[in-house]
């Protein structure tokens, strides 16, 4: 493995004196697709905000491409890591291309208009998430999952390397989750997108990515391959409770089923 | 039916004839309606009217109307609050107060192009500014529902100073203060304008440069810092730039209603939401708006005349009414 593209040292976060990250260590590789799992109120979130600097950390270090999230400026760390916020919903009076061209903000100057490059930028975006024939719907307009394709469109128009993205398939109906998983699957092989993905579903972990980190009160509890995360003493560990286990019919890839008392 | 918009860059071409139409005809109009003949006759008479008084009472309100007009835009931007006025934070209500303690004082003073009771509102104004200003940023950051909050209680606890005073004030002051706020643009030469332009020109350089900014802010601050908006530096900007600009227009003309609420929202309904386009239509059709309300002020019951600030509702009011229900959608979810 090369230089991670994304290089967490010893973070430590604290928000109104309470302790929300301790010590987190993490290297994302280049080009893999990894999610974040852990339970409600583990950090998940807070860690993504810590990488496009919507939280400062108390102690540690963060590294894009081996340099210094510090020493990066606002619109030059936008250039290498795009975010997907949790979807809220409710409404916006934009269309779906001026919010996707929104993502091109990094490149803009005050007083500028779209370039070419810009404009390619956003078809593009358009055309891979499927959302061309929706460019001229309002936001408001959208279901949940058109509306979350449309918000991967605009983060995926800012051309950066990287990809966060907060629970990108909560709340949708099961065609919409396989979408959107498909969506990223594709965005990771085809377009080289580097993706940190939280989710709740252990089961779309293991499916979609290579490797998993789960945070448990803060702390890391595990980082590795997703194969070996599927152990019952490891999400035990995470979750603090049993998991029986069955066997993907297509793929052989274990899936885990909570065992509920 | 439903009403068929035109095309945004059509719209924009509508506003910039209209506002050419309006700010040739309007000064026309009057108690007595000055032919154009008169335009460049011999001084006094109708020339005098036009040039010394209309005009220039024309251009105030056109100045006004558009930074009242933008200033609500780039409120209701901030906070993600359809009901963000140019007056939320507090500003109309600290130019009332320098207003009111001038008159309650008795004072008599002038400056060059500059009346004094235009002098404490524009005090009253920038301290408002600064105690919202201040208190925003004993918090971390600039918070927007701090700065929200903040404004509002200073704006609720200035009107209640007001109202302290005109309690302890005889008719006389009492009827000045009750007329100031009712917002009225009576000048006589230029000097107002001039007063205001500088700040309503920079503020308005400002927005244009951070239309895309606005944009983002719109969508929320995550989504806006994820993507490169320095969100506490830009909402700063903002903040003294319009607060400014509104401190500024309040100061010369009173604090005028709806123009600066609802001129955003019609736009928003005829050209869409991107402040790219927003702003300058916001502009202009806040400009239009204002002198034409203004004209109907001073013309509706001449020879005297009316405060524009009861105009400006009661036309702008059953106007955007219509609008809001020929669209087939709500104004915060377009086309």
């Amino acid at each position: 493995m090369g230089n991670p593209l994304i290089d967490i040292q010893h973070l430590s976060l604290s928000l109104g004196g309470k302790a929300i990250l301790q010590n987190i260590s993490l290297a994302v590789p280049r080009g893999d697709m990894v999610s974040l799992i852990g339970p409600n109120g583990a950090g998940k979130t807070s860690l993504l905000k810590c990488l496009i600097r919507i939280y400062t950390p108390a102690e540690g270090d963060i590294k894009i491409d081996g340099q210094s999230l510090q020493g990066y400026g606002s619109k030059a760390l936008a250039r290498r890591i795009s975010y997907v916020p949790q979807e809220e919903g409710g409404s916006s009076p934009f269309t779906v291309r001026e919010y996707v061209s929104m993502g091109r903000y990094p490149y803009f100057h005050p007083f500028s208009s779209s370039s070419a490059a810009d404009k390619e930028a956003i078809r593009s975006a358009l055309a891979i998430t499927g959302m061309s024939a929706f460019a001229d719907r309002s936001l408001g307009t959208l279901s949940g999952g058109e509306r979350q394709k449309a918000s991967i469109a605009a983060a995926l128009a800012q051309g950066a390397e990287m990809m966060l993205l907060d629970e990108p398939s909560a709340f949708l109906d099961p065609r919409n989750q396989a979408d959107i998983l498909a969506l990223l699957s594709r965005i990771n092989h085809e377009q080289g997108v580097t993706i940190l993905s939280v989710t709740h579903d252990i089961n779309t972990a293991a499916i979609t990515s290579r490797h998993a980190a789960a945070l448990v009160e803060g702390k890391l509890a595990y980082w590795g391959g997703t194969d070996e995360l599927m152990e019952n003493d490891i999400l035990k560990k995470i979750y603090g409770i049993s998991f029986l286990f069955a066997s993907h019919p297509k793929t052989g890839v274990k899936l885990v089923i909570p065992d509920a008392p | 039916m439903k009403t068929r918009i035109p095309r945004k860059s059509t719209c924009l071409i509508i506003l910039l004839i209209a506002t050419i139409g309006v700010l040739i005809v309007t000064p026309l109009l009057g108690m007595k309606t000055i032919p154009l003949s008169a335009l460049f006759g011999p001084e006094g008479g109708d020339s005098d009217i036009f040039w010394k008084i209309r005009l220039p009472r024309v251009i105030t309100s056109f100045i006004a109307g558009a930074g009242l007009a933008v200033s609500g835009m780039v409120f209701q931007a901030i906070f993600r609050n359809l009901l963000a006025t140019p007056f939320t934070l507090g500003v109309a209500s600290g130019a009332s107060l320098g207003a009111a303690v001038y008159v309650r004082l008795g004072l008599a003073f002038s400056l060059p192009g500059l009346s004094g009771i235009s002098v404490f509102a524009f005090a009253g104004a920038v301290l408002s500014i600064a105690i919202v200003y201040g208190l925003t940023r004993i918090r971390q950051g600039l918070s927007t529902s701090t700065m929200l909050l903040a404004g509002v209680a200073i704006s609720f606890f200035f009107s209640s100073l007001i109202l302290f005073i005109q309690y302890m004030s005889n008719f006389i002051h009492s009827f000045r203060i009750v007329r100031w706020l009712m917002g009225t643009i009576k000048v006589v030469g230029f000097d107002s304008a001039v007063t205001m332009a500088p700040f309503v020109l920079t503020g308005g350089v400002i927005v244009f440069a951070l239309s895309h900014e606005l944009n983002l802010l719109m969508m929320g601050e995550e989504i806006s810092t994820s993507r490169g908006v320095n969100v506490n530096k830009t909402k700063a900007i903002l903040f003294f730039a319009v607060s400014l600009m509104v401190g500024s227009i309040v100061a010369v003309c009173g604090p005028i209603g709806f123009v600066g609420m609802m001129a955003p929202h019609i736009c928003r309904l005829i050209i869409g939401a991107d402040h790219r386009k927003l702003a300058p239509a916001t502009i202009l059709f806040g400009g239009i708006f204002l002198t034409v309300a203004d004209t109907v002020a001073r013309t509706l019951i001449a020879p005297a005349e009316m405060p524009v600030g009861v105009i400006t509702a009661l036309i702008g009011g059953p106007f955007f009414i219509w609008l809001l229900m020929s669209r087939s959608s709500s104004i915060w979810d377009m086309r």
